[in-house]
């Protein structure tokens, strides 16, 4: 991890300054600022040369550029080669009124327009795939295309499956009660054991094997997907986990996995807690603030993870973007910037290495603790174990 | 911008994918590994508990051993003391049977010698009576080789007989 680390920063140390100032070149060549932007990150690939041009010649547009990267888009941009975008085309798979339609993104680049889809330039389904209604208005039809995001999680759920069955692997050609393994088994054995011993063990208490499964996959799901979110370039750098949409499943999973196997002492706690008869017989105001308790808690799990993730990603493009705007007020402040703004973005790196795991962790902590809490009856049987189960 | 609304896509593709992963992981990867691992733990403890039983089994044997060989040693003396003193009463025993036998001896040849001197003297009383007889007979017949000598004999034995 600490060599991919300063690989990555030796990287990023030498290539922007080159990128830095050819931008500043191109500022005063070109009119098409935007493509300064791009230079980076594909947002505007898919959108017209034109759209973004109104007037705000000479600047850069930091905030479209920031949030193209951290949304979505349906091609996979990777770098600009001799002015030209190299992006990978991925499948778009659309039901739009015309049934049916399947075709790569590369068709619908650049404004084109593909049996009747393209994609929106502006207004409610911005950058979305979109068809013209009847009244002429857009209409979003069924899409459920390979986006950067979903091909980033195929890449990054294979990557996860390869890594943990190579290691259980090893369980099955190795007698594991004769020696320890060594190398990447034993690393991921070491972060296995960690996980499964000192999270959800001890935030679960008894009864804890039927969740342990659960909790370990979505660990290594959000960590793995982090730690790619981190790396630049492809098949990294997608904002997979700052996605509200994947952090909503996992916290779905993980409210049914604290809903449904609850026992009667949680329902009890939720229907009829302890409390004064008067705050829940007539009107049940505890009982409400239980029932939202319910929600509130997977709720702060979504949107914990996907604010943080999504943050870290935004300011990490912010600080490279003071380079492209810094470069055009002039070459001693733009080189200075460029110093400066290199070494924050080199701490932000590792604190984002770190808030990638420590995200990891917290949702299957915080997992682990609401399930637990979910099992009072473990608690009342054997009170002995864990007495910080309800912190 | 909607990026707190989770876009339909990768909604769907999201739960089918995380479902696969987590059905793959969840049947094939963590139990396997996790178990493996405790199995292993479980393992070592009980190593761990087998070495400390072992050691203290074998505490135990030393101090067996340690008893015995006291043991052994209290009955070594024992039966030394024992065959020392049936030795002695074996000598002492053996000393008054010789005594006793010595003495019978002794009371032997004692009678004997008592019984060879009454045999002895018996025989020299014999050879005396004998003697006298014949020295009586010497003598008488001297004496009564003369008429005056017999006829004083036969006055003194007249006398004698009177």
């Amino acid at each position: 991890m600490r060599r991919l680390t300063v690989i990555l920063v030796s990287l990023i140390l030498s290539v922007l300054p080159l990128i830095a100032g050819q931008a500043g070149n191109d500022v005063h060549h070109s009119n098409d600022v935007h493509q300064v932007g791009d230079v980076h990150h594909g947002n505007g690939v898919l959108q017209g040369n034109d759209v973004h041009q109104a007037g705000d010649e000479g600047k850069v547009d930091v905030a479209e550029m920031i949030f193209g990267h951290i949304g979505d888009s349906y091609g996979w941009h990777i770098t600009e080669w001799n002015g030209r975008h190299v992006v990978i085309p991925l499948p778009c798979i659309v039901r739009s009124s015309t049934g049916w339609h399947v075709f790569m993104s590369s068709k619908i680049e650049h404004g084109h327009e593909y049996e009747g889809l393209f994609i929106a330039q502006e207004g409610r389904y911005e950058d979305k795939i979109v068809e013209r209604g009847a009244d002429g208005g857009l209409v979003r039809p069924f899409d459920i295309s390979i986006t950067k995001n979903v091909a980033s999680l195929i890449f990054g759920s294979a990557l996860l499956v390869i890594l943990v069955l190579s290691c259980a692997r090893w369980y099955r050609r190795n007698d594991a009660m004769e020696k320890a393994p060594g190398g990447f088994a034993g690393l991921m054995e070491m972060m296995i054991m960690m996980v499964h011993d000192d999270l959800i063990k001890d935030s679960i208490g008894p009864g804890y094997r039927k969740y342990a499964p659960y909790l370990l996959t979505a660990f290594f799901f959000i960590f793995l997907n982090n730690l790619l979110g981190i790396v630049p370039f492809f098949p990294g750098g997608a904002n997979l986990t700052g996605n509200i949409a994947v952090t909503g499943v996992l916290a779905i999973c993980t409210f049914l996995a604290v809903n449904l196997f609850a026992d009667r002492h949680y329902w009890k706690e939720i229907f009829w807690p302890d409390g004064p008869i008067f705050l829940k017989c007539p009107i049940p105001i505890l009982q409400v603030i239980e029932v939202l308790g319910m929600f509130t808690k997977p709720f702060s799990l979504m949107v914990r993870l996907f604010a943080n993730i999504m943050a870290g990603h935004a300011m990490i493009l912010g600080l490279v973007s003071v380079i492209f705007v810094a470069a055009k007020i002039g070459p001693v402040i733009g080189g200075s910037m460029t110093a400066i703004t290199m070494v924050f973005g080199v701490f932000m790196d590792c604190l984002e290495l770190l808030v990638a795991f420590i995200q990891a962790y917290v949702f299957t902590m915080l997992s682990a603790v609401f399930i637990g809490l979910s099992r009072p009856g473990d608690q009342h049987e054997d009170t002995s174990c864990h007495p910080g189960h309800n912190a | 911008m909607n990026l707190m609304l989770p876009d339909s896509g990768l909604l769907f593709w999201m739960t089918i994918i995380f479902a696969i992963v987590f059905l793959v992981l969840a049947k094939f990867g963590f139990p396997i590994i996790t178990g493996m691992v405790e199995k292993r733990t479980k393992r070592i403890d009980d190593a761990i508990d087998a070495a400390r039983e072992a050691e203290a089994k074998l505490s135990g044997l030393a101090q067996e051993q340690e008893k015995l060989i006291d043991q052994a040693r209290a009955g070594h003396d024992r039966i030394l003391k024992e065959a020392a003193l049936e030795r002695e009463k074996m000598i002492a025993a053996a000393q008054e049977q010789a005594r006793a036998e010595a003495g019978k001896i002794m009371e032997e040849t004692r009678e004997k010698i008592r019984e060879e001197k009454e045999a002895a003297l018996r025989d020299i009383r014999r050879e005396v009576a004998v003697l006298s007889v014949a020295i009586a007979e010497k003598v008488v017949r001297k004496e009564l080789s003369s008429d005056a000598g017999q006829k004083e004999f036969v006055d003194r034995i007249f006398d004698e007989f009177s």
